[in-house]
């Protein structure tokens, strides 16, 4: 099961970073949600994978699944959220202000 | 335990959620938040006054016991530079109120103000490593809106690429704490400083350690401040201020909490990389700053500058530089605060922010010249001011290293300082005067005097930081002993 989510964090983040490497602003801040689930996926298979067990029985259950690392997960996927639809709608306006989406014409010094 | 540590927090979330039902009225507006920075201040005075008659305090977030739970810690270090940061915080507002304008104001500029203070002073307070990362994001995302605050063209086009840089080292913040809690099992920091001297700092700590490095370093602008000179230069003069003075010195403090408390083991490979680093940022942030010729630009390089100084310090490590490097962050705070505030008035009284086109200020602003003048020499370090002891201790430790080619390279890069500095000094004071037209009606006078006493509120810190260095050094002593001795956090941590 390890192997299985390594890979996919593994294609995630390939997938994130050629993304945020690409000239149109949409595109790089998908590439940044793939990079952001991909350390969400990170965070849960490093606390180990277990199968059939649920966070916290009681203090007698013979088995638990460590509870700490879902509640990372949580907070940090509601963070990402926010920065997520910032970043959308900043990209907007931007686009509505500057009338272009691409990274290569927003490098800056020419009209300053 | 003890409840005072939260109030940091707490009084600027409040005093936030209270301004934002305030939106049309901003007379009340100022006044609330002018309040709220006061008691802060009061309240950050006073626990540094706890911290020096009884030791560190703890606070326990909801009871429960570390290694359990959030833990909220304030050492020496971290309540200096909590009340640094109310104190900037308070000038900064009040330079605000006749600088910001009506337009920023009505849109909410208060609160998102004090939103970025409580990240900041949470990142501070902390004494737990993922809390750290959301204290980072709450002082992110409010910088994020105040860096495009206004919207114009500039603000649109810098902040987009200020936000990508951030939410990628935030990303790579989680993965390396994501490791580090599969390596060891724990997220508080005392608790993980006892766990990685157990386990030892071998091959894959070490790598956690360097991931940890490059994301601090993001965000510090060590070595990795490509980001910095244009994103810095975009807001107006208020907001670029509290960025300069407080931002890039949290991503500072995370690398002297982290390295000095939990990866201090193998300073051959951490230390030296970031030797290294501090190094090339002196000496790129000094070409920067001798390069351009508009004041933003030239004052954003000499952050860049300090913080490569900063490092330094903390690559020696010994309790000389480590003292140093506390007594340098706290002045290199207040000073470049005041640096800003001051570049930002003499580009309203120029009506330019070109060295080329200005000239002459000194007639009708001689109390702005002489101020940025003797800033300037204390951001350089000439003594008797406030930046000669910190940059003292730093090169004296970083000597007892043998770090001479780093000690060489930061002697040189304070001389860059002191001529770009000056540079700016002699361009806009001296020649032919050329003043901006709208500089002389009565309400703009008033502003400016307005702005001239708040500059003047740190222009006293800074010379009071110079000349009772002595008295100033006993708080910083402790602080820097608690650095070397990691020890004493953990025992305050962990054991009560």
């Amino acid at each position: 099961m390890e192997l299985y989510m390594s890979l996919t964090i593994g294609v995630l983040f390939t997938v994130g970073v050629y993304l945020i490497l690409s000239k149109s602003l949409l595109r790089i801040i998908l590439g940044t949600s793939f990079l952001t689930h991909g350390v969400h996926l990170l965070l849960l298979t490093m606390s180990r994978l277990k199968t059939g067990a649920a966070p916290l029985l009681g203090e007698k259950a013979d088995s638990y699944v460590d509870p700490l690392p879902q509640a990372l997960i949580l907070t940090s996927i509601v963070i990402s959220f926010g920065v997520t639809s910032f970043f959308i709608v900043l990209a907007y306006k931007a686009y509505r202000k500057l009338g272009t989406d691409d990274m290569e014409q927003l490098r800056g010094e020419q009209h300053e | 335990m003890n409840n005072t540590l939260v109030l940091p927090l707490i009084i600027p979330l409040l005093t936030a959620v209270i301004l934002v039902f305030l939106k049309g009225r901003i007379a009340l507006q100022r006044w609330i938040s002018g309040l709220s920075g006061l008691v802060n201040v009061a309240v950050a005075a006073y626990i540094l006054y706890q911290v020096k008659t009884d030791g560190i305090q703890t606070l326990y977030m909801s009871g429960w016991v570390p290694p359990y739970g959030i833990v909220f810690v304030a050492d020496m270090l971290a309540t200096l530079l909590v009340l640094t940061t109310t104190i900037i915080g308070l000038f900064c507002l009040l330079y605000s109120f006749r600088s910001i304008g009506e337009e920023r104001e009505r849109h909410y500029y208060y609160p998102l103000f004090q939103f970025l203070l409580v990240g900041v002073s949470g990142s501070f307070l902390t004494g737990d490593i993922f809390n750290l990362f959301v204290c980072f994001e709450v002082m992110l995302i409010s910088s994020y809106a105040l860096i495009v605050h206004g919207g114009t063209k500039l603000q649109l086009r810098e902040s987009l690429k200020y936000m990508l840089v951030n939410i990628l080292s935030s990303a790579l913040f989680v993965a390396a704490v994501a490791y580090l809690y599969g390596v060891t099992g724990a997220l508080n920091m005392a608790d993980l400083s006892v766990r990685v001297a157990e386990a030892g700092q071998g091959g894959i700590l070490n790598v956690i350690a360097v991931l940890f490095m490059i994301v601090f370093a993001l965000k510090a602008g060590l070595l990795l401040f490509f980001w910095l000179p244009g994103s810095y230069g975009a807001p107006p003069a208020a907001i670029r201020t509290i960025f300069a003075a407080l931002l890039t010195k949290v991503g500072l403090y995370a690398l002297l909490r982290t390295f000095t408390l939990i990866f201090y083991h193998d300073p051959s490979v951490t230390h030296s990389w970031m030797g290294w680093m501090a190094g090339a940022t002196m000496v790129l942030g000094a070409i920067g700053a001798v390069a351009y010729r508009d004041i933003p630009r030239i004052l954003n390089y000499n952050v860049v500058i300090s913080v490569g100084f900063i490092a330094f310090g903390l690559v020696s490590a010994n309790q000389d530089a480590l003292d140093g490097a506390v007594f340098y962050l706290i002045h290199d705070m207040i000073g470049k605060a005041l640096l800003f505030l001051l570049g930002g008035m003499i580009i309203t009284a120029a009506g330019t922010k070109k060295l080329d086109e200005m000239g002459g200020l000194i007639k009708r602003h001689p109390y702005l010249g002489w101020m940025f003048f003797v800033t300037a020499l204390a951001i350089a370090g000439i003594p008797p001011l406030s930046g000669f002891a910190g940059k003292l201790m730093i090169i004296r430790g970083g000597f007892a290293e043998e770090h001479y080619v780093l000690a060489a390279v930061s002697v040189a890069s304070s001389f860059i300082v002191l001529y770009s500095l000056i540079r700016i000094f002699m361009a806009a004071f001296w020649g032919k005067e050329r003043l901006a037209a709208a500089e002389t009606t009565p309400a703009r006078a008033s502003d400016y005097r307005m702005k001239l006493l708040s500059g003047a509120g740190l222009f006293i810190i800074v010379i009071a930081m110079g000349l009772g260095a002595e008295w100033v050094y006993g708080f910083v002593a402790e602080a820097g002993q608690t650095l070397v001795q990691p020890a004493i956090y953990i025992d305050a941590v962990l054991k009560e």
